[in-house]
């Protein structure tokens, strides 16, 4: 009986001891040097979590299209159909090509109350708060517009900033950057004359 | 072909009637300022370095300039010379794996830079690669005109003034008329640049562009908010070169450079080096980052990376 | 003070005096000047837009004919140094007219580079101290300093030599000797420099090789003595100043030595760039073979190679190099054949393709030639001038008059073949040659 208080107590003692070094594990980072040779060292949080997690950005109003908004003008009076369909009757101009074949709009937008876009945790967002849907899934993209360097952000670089939702630059149901016509080439030197003019075709 | 013989012709007859032209105002010290030339055309003759004015002389030449502009442009044109602000690095990132070569940035450079219209002076040039071959130049495409970008295929890589930390286009200028400032921008005192052009066999990046001619910049295009190193208009016979867009980026707040603000695809990112917190200092810290012609050790603070 | 004005005066009267030929001569030359010149105001009035100059090449025949021109410049050097460091007298009786060759090509040298800048009116800010000469910083300014320093070098030397000559006085050696030696290293300087200029630029691989500044040397080494064995020889025939034989020879031999190194190197250079074939060998092959369909430079390398190598055999054998008609053919090959190579054919290709790899061809304008057979008949016509004072000088036909004060000219005829000038001092009542014994 006495031997098995013991056996037990140092086991604990044991585990304990193991867990430990496990946490001291944790608080250290192997890597090599540019010599090649190994490096061990106290872990260092390199990048901390942003102040700015779950604050609001200064951003343009959602491109909504003419009048649509808000959407409770129309869907007061309807009853929810929560039913996965093809729209006909309303919003028949949106083809959604953004993974359509894992989603469809009450991914998205609330059932119950449509001036609201609904995360997976259940949590209501204003639409001006869209990026943090959007991040759901493109977590990498989300946290570089944070810091600035994906998308556009305009302002003063010394100052306050303008950042664009998401929504300003990408459809949201077909995202894809569209094509553009490219501004004309520049005048080839063989094609600049003596007065300083351009001739001969523009291009090839 | 006919076309250029043609046009030679025409120039030919144009010339003569220069020479006769020429030779009616008097054959001589045509290269100075003509003895009934006004006052200012001889104090811009007399005019120091910009970095040996002292203040009241660089007040006088801003004036001066400054009421030439606003006669020969139509409105009131203002010339700052605002100092490098204490603890700036400028630095720029262009991503590589945004930009579709839509040439926004080339045309939005030229309206706030006062480039010539006539003949055409392009700050940036937008290059189209093919993506087989990666970032090789001799593969690149400068004249490119299709109906969409991108093309398939093909990736696009802006080249500007890469305002290298070590510029071998200052060394070169046998008069100091080009340096580096405090804030790492490259600029050119276009009065005191002798047109030898030294500068521009120096540069590896094709950044300096010269004015072979008096430029056009037509009076309602003009942007009248100038810097003296930056946009104001150029006489003939002088370098020129980006600037970071120096009359917006060094005012407190400062702007974007006017190439930044167009991007429609957000590929371009302007900031501080020396703020460990600012974006410049992010991308390069997380990205995949590289300098054109690293070999050269020209050290440039243009970074291009692929954010993806 | 006095002395230098009658001096003056009497060159003056001097060079207004001569046969036809030196007339038809001269007026030609004036001509094609005044033709640059009206040219020069138009590049004035318009700007630089009148070259075929563009951003991508930005800097054309101008700057090729400058390289060219130093390299001619310095070879002045060739003929000093065997004349004064060995003493070899029958190079140093005409060393003198190096001198004066490389004060016309150094005059030619910076009229080029003042034609290129596009702010003529601001050359005032290369003078130290009253503007910012960036010296030792821009190998540009360094040129400045070497061509200025060389100019009046040679200037000074053959000044002093040719007045005190006029004033029958022996030029004091104290002075001459130790500014002769240093026009050795002065010579070597500015070519050097100039090969600098060019080879200290990273973002021209074409240009950036450690061989380029041996390579200005040797080419320059053919290209100014071809040129003065040419000048040697019409000297030798239409005036009355003896050039001995050993003495052209003797130069000729030199010039074979230098085209051999010259093509050696050429063939080093070429060798690296096709053998490695790295992206640097674009230049190479624009000039050689033509790059994507661009090859305007192609038949010019290929002409001046063929000319350099037929100018090296003719000067590698013996009889060739002594029979008169090939001597004077080698010369002229070398002359061509180097302008192609150390001009155009090493400027342009360190812009083709450019830093960006865009391809814009080059091809100067007719107003840019214009302009540029301008200066050369402003140096041709400098060098004339000061071959129609030196000769006389060096003859004995143009001295002080007993008086000390006019000035006695012996030789109105410049120019002149010596048959008829034997004939012309028959019929008339001009005073014989005083020095007879020479004017065999």
């Amino acid at each position: 009986m006495k031997n098995h208080v013991w056996r037990s107590l140092s086991l604990a003692i044991g585990l304990i001891a193991f867990g430990a070094t496990l946490a001291s594990a944790a608080q250290v980072e192997k890597f090599f040097d540019r010599h090649g040779n190994l490096v061990v060292q106290e872990k260092v949080e390199r990048y901390k979590r942003r102040a700015d997690e779950g604050t609001t950005f200064p951003v343009p109003p959602p491109p909504f299209s003419e009048g649509i908004f808000p959407c409770s003008d129309c869907h007061a009076d309807m009853t929810p159909n929560p039913k996965r369909r093809e729209l006909v009757e309303m919003h028949d101009d949106i083809v959604l090509e953004h993974a359509e074949g894992q989603r469809w709009c009450l991914d998205c937008h609330n059932l119950d109350d449509r001036d609201k876009l609904r995360l997976v945790s259940g949590e209501l967002i204003p639409f001006t708060e869209s990026y943090r849907l959007c991040g759901q899934c493109h977590g990498d993209k989300y946290r570089d517009w944070k810091v600035g360097i994906h998308g556009k952000r305009t302002g003063y670089w010394n100052g306050e900033k303008q950042y664009l939702l998401c929504a300003n630059c990408h459809n949201p149901h077909s995202p894809r950057f569209k094509a553009l016509k490219p501004l004309p080439p520049p005048v080839r030197p063989e094609n600049l004359n003596r007065q300083g003019i351009a001739e001969g075709s523009e291009h090839n | 072909m006919s076309n250029k013989s043609q046009c030679d012709k025409h120039a030919f007859q144009q010339s003569r009637r220069k020479v006769l032209k020429g030779l009616a105002a008097g054959v001589g010290a045509l290269a100075l300022p003509a003895p009934n030339a006004s006052a200012s055309a001889w104090e811009a003759f007399f005019q120091k370095n910009f970095r040996e004015l002292d203040r009241d002389e660089l007040k006088q030449v801003l004036a001066r300039l400054e009421s030439e502009y606003s006669k020969e442009y139509g409105k009131d044109v203002t010339v700052k010379a605002t100092l490098p602000i204490e603890g700036v690095k400028y630095g720029y990132g262009l991503d590589l794996s945004r930009c579709i070569g839509c040439r926004r940035c080339v045309y939005a450079c030229v309206g706030e830079n006062n480039q010539s219209r006539e003949p055409q002076i392009h700050w940036i040039r937008v290059l189209q690669l093919n993506k087989e071959k990666g970032v090789a130049l001799e593969y690149a495409e400068h004249y490119y005109n299709p109906e969409e970008v991108p093309v398939e295929g093909h990736f696009y890589m802006p080249v500007q003034c890469q305002q290298c930390e070590n510029p071998p286009c200052t060394k070169v200028c046998p008069v100091q008329a080009t340096w580096q400032e405090n804030d790492g921008i490259v600029v050119v005192d276009y009065n005191w640049c002798i047109g030898c052009r030294y500068c521009m066999a120096a540069c590896p990046y094709g950044a300096r562009h010269f004015n072979w001619t008096k430029g056009k910049l037509p009076k309602e295009e003009m942007n009248p908010e100038t810097h003296y190193l930056g946009n104001r208009p150029r006489p003939t016979g002088v370098v020129e070169k980006c600037t970071f867009c120096i009359q917006r980026t060094r005012e407190q707040p400062g702007r974007y450079p006017a190439c930044e603000e167009i991007c429609p695809v957000g590929a371009r990112k302007f900031g501080n080096l020396l703020d460990p917190k600012g974006e410049m200092r992010y991308l390069i810290e997380n990205k995949r980052v590289f300098i054109l012609k690293e070999d050269l050790n020209t050290q440039p603070k243009f970074f291009y990376f692929y954010a993806t | 003070m006095k002395n230098i004005w009658n001096f003056f005066k009497g060159t003056l009267v001097l060079t207004a005096r001569g046969s036809t030929a030196y007339y038809c001569w001269v007026a030609g030359l004036i001509v094609l000047m005044v033709i640059g010149a009206l040219t020069y105001l138009v590049q004035l009035n318009d700007g630089l837009i009148i070259t075929n100059m563009r951003d991508q090449v930005s800097w054309g025949f101008y700057i090729s004919n400058f390289t060219f021109l130093v390299g001619v410049a310095a070879a002045a050097v060739l003929l000093v140094i065997p004349a004064y460091v060995y003493n070899w007298k029958p190079i140093k009786e005409i060393a003198l007219l190096g001198e004066l060759l490389a004060v016309s090509a150094i005059v030619m040298c910076l009229l080029f580079v003042t034609v290129d800048i596009g702010r003529p009116d601001r050359f005032w800010h290369l003078i130290p101290f009253v503007g910012i000469l960036n010296f030792p910083q821009s190998l540009l300014a360094w040129d400045v300093a070497v061509l200025n320093t060389y100019l009046v070098l040679n200037l000074t030397i053959a000044v002093y030599y040719l007045y005190n000559l006029y004033y029958r006085r022996e030029p004091n050696k104290k002075f001459m000797t130790p500014l002769l030696l240093f026009s050795i290293p002065a010579a070597i300087s500015i070519h050097t420099v100039t090969a600098f200029l060019y080879n200290g630029l990273g973002a021209r691989p074409f240009w950036n090789a450690s061989i380029l500044a041996p390579r200005f040397l040797a080419s320059a080494f053919c290209s100014g003595p071809a040129f003065m064995i040419l000048v040697f020889l019409m000297i030798r025939r239409y005036t009355r100043f003896q050039i001995k034989d050993e003495a052209i020879q003797k130069i000729a031999e030199l010039i074979a030595y230098a085209m051999f190194i010259n093509l050696f190197l050429l063939g080093a250079e070429i060798f690296k760039e096709y053998y490695t074939g790295t992206i640097h060998l674009a230049p190479m092959q624009y000039l050689l073979q033509g790059l994507h369909g661009h090859s305007a430079l192609v038949p010019w390398i290929w002409t001046a190679m063929l000319f350099n190598f037929s100018a090296f055999m003719i000067f590698l054998v013996p009889d060739t190099r002594r029979n008169n008609t090939t001597l004077v053919l080698g010369c002229v090959l070398i002359f061509i054949g180097v302008y192609i190579e150390k001009g155009m054919g090493l400027v342009i290709p360190g812009f083709v393709p450019d830093v960006l790899h865009e391809i814009y061809e080059y091809v100067p304008t007719g107003m840019e030639m214009a302009l540029a057979i301008g200066i050369w008949a402003t140096g041709l016509f400098v060098f004339t001038m000061l071959l129609r004072v030196a000769i006389p000088i060096m003859n004995g036909d143009f001295h002080v008059a007993d008086d000390g004060v006019g000035f006695h000219i012996g030789d109105n005829m410049f120019f002149l073949r010596r048959a008829d000038r034997d004939r012309l001092v028959a019929d008339s009542d001009e005073e014989p040659a005083t020095k007879s014994g020479k004017n065999v």
